[in-house]
């Protein structure tokens, strides 16, 4: 890949990401691991298209642990993404650039996408 | 001996082309994924947990079948400009990029199509 020997400015690696950076790589991995999960949720749909004995087989592969916490972190990453979006339709009308409200945004953040899985848990589980 | 201005060859080059309509794009399916996310939601907990003939009457309920349609637009939309920036970022060489975004977009047309169509039928069935 390298074609010349210019000098290179220090990569990725040599910093310590601030808690907004790792909120911000964070947004796109969740943005990926969604996008996959569209998938799965097209499996769901087929099931549920072709009948109540796919439909009874689907239930019965998603019954097991594994997806049960592959959904659960689906239902994270949606709402980890989803408070992360609203922060940046915020940022893009311009509002809310300064380093202290930047750090404060991120813990309410954190805080609400916490917060919404828990209530979706405790109201699906009931 | 390089006769175009610069001003000519950004505009066969630049990075400018339709980047607007996609970052606006982007932000108008978000704003619409917002208030859907309670419909995949609910759609999930169903598909995953409750009796055939109990998901069938709630997603051929009419309103439920529009915010179920309008959340597979937007989001599968939503999905393929995100990706693409994604693999734009991370993809330097332009052949393989223009592949990897042309698969992207085409898969995610793709898995919208198949989605819908799986709806309709359950329509039918429902």
């Amino acid at each position: 890949m390298l074609t010349n020997n210019r000098p290179l400015s220090p990569h990725l690696q040599v910093y310590k990401l601030p808690l907004t950076g790792i909120l911000s790589i964070t947004h796109r991995f969740t943005g990926i691991l969604l996008s996959a999960g569209l998938v799965f949720f097209v499996y769901i749909l087929y099931a549920l298209a072709d009948g109540s004995n796919t439909y009874a087989a689907m239930q019965s592969f998603t019954s097991s642990l594994w997806v049960k916490l592959l959904y659960w972190g689906f239902i994270y990453a949606l709402f980890f993404h989803l408070c992360h979006g609203i922060r940046h339709l915020i940022w893009d009308a311009g509002k809310t650039f300064d380093r202290d409200t930047l750090n404060r945004y991120a813990i309410i953040e954190l805080g609400a996408s916490l917060v919404l899985t828990l209530i979706t848990v405790i109201i699906l589980s009931k | 001996m390089e006769f175009r201005t610069p001003l000519a060859r950004a505009r066969g080059l630049g990075s400018a082309k339709v980047g607007t309509t996609h970052w606006w794009m982007q932000r108008v399916t978000s704003g619409a994924l917002i208030p859907l996310t309670f419909w995949i939601i609910i759609f999930l907990d169903l598909s995953l947990n409750a009796p055939y003939q109990e998901t069938l009457e709630w997603l051929t309920s009419p309103f439920n079948t529009v915010c179920l349609v309008a959340w597979i637009i937007a989001g599968f939309y939503h999905a393929a400009l995100g990706l693409q920036v994604v693999i734009e970022d991370y993809i330097a060489a332009e052949g393989p990029k223009i592949i990897a975004v042309w698969t992207v977009n085409l898969g995610f047309l793709l898995l919208a199509l198949i989605a819908l169509i799986a709806v309709f039928r359950t329509l039918l069935i429902g």
